[in-house]
């Protein structure tokens, strides 16, 4: 069978000495940003981007890939023990697994969270393997009629999920567009707003973007809300779960998957309404609702398992059709055109060893954080007492370090300073960043498969509403626009998006 | 200006928007807009530009109206001792060199968080240029200079 010999390459890729050592080097650092509170996966990628330039393909996207799945786990470590969850859709784990904890029973909930998440991992693995290369095979044939409205309809959802206000978030997008076209326009030649400045003539990196508005944007916002962290953590005993805890969250964990992996395809914060989704059904169908909110051990199997599922799905649209559903993946794409790929749905033909490599590679750091978590626990716990105010400085010499090496020029670094400022004044007028981050890798990308599209249909408009696939995705975009704006589903997703 | 509006989120990123819009409307006056068969350099640029200019309008008039969250006050102090120091950074990379400009980074930025201290402020500046110049230069091959220009280099 085709699959099996495709994930037999993958097999054979991923396990090579230097692409298993950076696996391990992602994971590892992945659990360790995803310890940290105050930085997350974008910061961090982007960040390291620069240094990936120097790596082969193959190794730099999985040590990235690996960074993104494994702040999912270390993010619930913390979320467990500490009760600071240090990723956004580990939130709903510190319900009950801080409960846990308190009852003495850490390790069970460390245990279950593991567990649930490499079920999920393994499974995701599946299913990307299974669902994407067909779905490369439609976006093949797609024109730039499609494309175009695929970009859209991504946009769209993304916006749809975001958090805060729908106005922000679309507004967002197209300040992202057009930030995406600085620098001088392939067809004519015609620099666009460089405002004279030469060193804009090759548009503005984005990792200029994604490090200012993500980190440093962060930073700022950390240090107006600092506080001393002092952690009490217990001996943690008994990682061994029981049999009796195994049946009991036998039947969560497959449902978080299942949940978490459809979730995780959707653009925009698609893991993190996995874990909500998840562990809202498990307390409507549970046997012991009463425990939930006190220390259930399937409020901490089931969120644990859809958001770890939901991290690895939301590969598939990147993979297969080049489109970001969340800002971790606009960077991967970002990282494979730093490595002169062309992302898109013909990666998977052009490129087959890198699209299943990462894929077996997801496996392979999926056990490894099993290993990294379970046993190394009590290092990572003593990592959340490194104080902030030794941290960020680190971080912002690595930052301008990071971001001049890009082009060894000291004009990205007043730029990443730039964005910093804006970022932060945009997360304090609640503008979510990463529409903008969206729309910056799409923007480019839209006004050539728009100019592309125009052509070909002679400058006739209608091409995008009468080829029936595109006009199918911008009927869907319209249809996400106006139920999300009706009254009654507004006040329900405010609900679900709230954190 | 109602009070209301001066505290609403949705009026000042409404500001915002219409600032990058009609600033992005300006610049592509010139860009040429060419025909739809024939997209010009500027037909995308100035259909996103009025998108976002009107998107900000309505924001703008919503927050007039008192809608949108609560903008609280603004941190200078982190503004300041973040985005300063970076620039102080970019600024004497290239001239003074990286045994400078990382330090003054380092200490300049660790002044913004409230639990500031010398020792532990030098003893991480001490550290990490060593460990970057170690890495960064001569392990990546970075051309940063250690000591710029001003001395001679």
């Amino acid at each position: 069978m085709d699959l099996i010999a495709n994930l037999g390459m993958g097999f054979d890729t991923a396990f090579t000495l230097t692409n298993l050592f950076y696996c391990l080097i992602g994971v590892f650092l992945g659990t360790a940003i995803g310890v940290l509170p105050g930085l997350g996966p974008t910061a961090t990628i982007a960040m390291l981007l620069p240094v990936t330039f120097n790596l082969p393909p193959v190794a730099s996207l999985i040590m990235l890939a690996g960074i993104y799945y494994g702040s999912q786990y270390g993010g619930s470590t913390t979320a467990i023990l500490v009760n600071l969850p240090g990723e956004a859709a580990s939130v709903v784990t510190s319900l009950d697994g801080y409960q846990m904890a308190r009852n003495g029973q850490a390790g069970k909930a460390l245990a279950a969270a593991a567990i649930g998440s490499f079920f999920a991992g393994t499974v995701s693995t599946v299913l990307i393997a299974l669902f994407a290369p067909p779905l490369a095979d439609i976006a093949l044939k797609f024109g730039p009629a499609e494309y175009f409205s695929l970009m859209v309809l991504g946009l769209v959802v993304a916006v749809v999920l975001a958090h805060g206000s729908l106005l922000h978030a679309i507004g967002m997008v197209i300040l992202g567009l057009l930030f995406g076209l600085i620098g001088t326009d392939v067809n004519s030649g015609v620099a666009r707003f460089t405002f004279d400045t030469p060193q804009l003539a090759d548009g503005v990196s984005f990792v200029v973007i994604a490090m200012g508005m993500f980190g440093l944007g962060e930073i700022i916002s950390n240090i107006e809300h600092e506080s001393t962290r002092s952690v009490m953590v217990k001996k943690i005993e008994g990682l061994m779960p029981t049999k009796e805890d195994l049946k009991r969250i036998a039947a969560p964990i497959l449902r978080g998957t299942a949940l978490g992996s459809a979730l995780g395809i959707l653009p925009g914060s698609g893991n993190i309404l996995g874990a909500f989704a998840a562990y809202s059904l498990e307390k409507k169908i549970s046997k012991h609702k009463d425990q939930f909110g006190k220390g259930a051990i399937e409020g901490v199997a089931a969120p644990e398992s859809a958001n770890n599922a939901g991290a690895q799905t939301s590969f598939i649209p990147m993979l297969t059709l080049g489109i970001p559903s969340n800002p971790v993946m606009a960077l991967m794409i970002g990282a494979m055109i730093l490595q002169g790929i062309q992302p898109g749905p013909s990666v998977i033909t052009e490129q087959p060893q890198l699209f299943w490599g990462i894929i077996a590679s997801m496996w392979i750091g999926n056990l490894f954080l099993i290993i990294l978590n379970l046993p190394m626990i009590g290092l990572w716990v003593r990592m959340i007492l490194v104080p902030y105010p030794l941290l960020f400085p680190a971080i912002l010499a690595f930052c301008c370090i990071g971001v001049f090496s890009l082009n060894n020029s000291d004009f990205d670094v007043y730029l990443i300073a730039i964005s910093g400022v804006l970022g932060y004044i945009f997360s304090k007028l609640k503008c979510e960043p990463a529409p903008l981050l969206l729309g910056f890798i799409l923007g480019p990308l839209m006004e050539e498969y728009m100019r592309r599209a125009l052509v070909l249909s002679r400058g006739d408009a209608t091409v995008f509403i009468t080829r029936p696939i595109s006009a199918t995705m911008l009927t869907l975009s319209a249809i996400a626009l106006v139920v999300v704006l009706a009254p009654a589903v507004r006040k329900q997703r405010d609900i679900a998006l709230q954190e | 200006m109602t009070m209301k509006a001066r505290s609403s989120s949705d009026f000042w990123a409404g500001l915002i928007y219409m600032a990058f819009g009609v600033t992005a409307l300006v610049a592509a006056r010139d860009y040429g807009m060419g025909s739809a068969t024939r997209m010009g350099p500027g037909y995308f640029p100035t259909m996103l530009a009025w998108l976002l200019t009107a998107i900000g309008a309505v924001s703008a008039l919503r927050g007039m109206r008192g809608k949108g969250e609560h903008v609280g006050g603004f941190s200078l102090r982190g503004i300041l001792f973040i985005a300063g120091p970076i620039v102080l950074f970019a600024t004497l990379l290239q001239g003074a060199g990286l045994l400078i400009a990382l330090p003054l980074l380092i200490i300049t930025s660790a002044y913004a968080s409230a639990h500031f201290n010398w020792l532990r402020t030098l003893l991480l500046a001490a550290g990490l240029t060593v460990f970057c110049s170690l890495i960064f230069i001569k392990g990546l091959g970075i051309p940063m200079p250690l000591l710029g220009s001003w001395f001679g280099n």
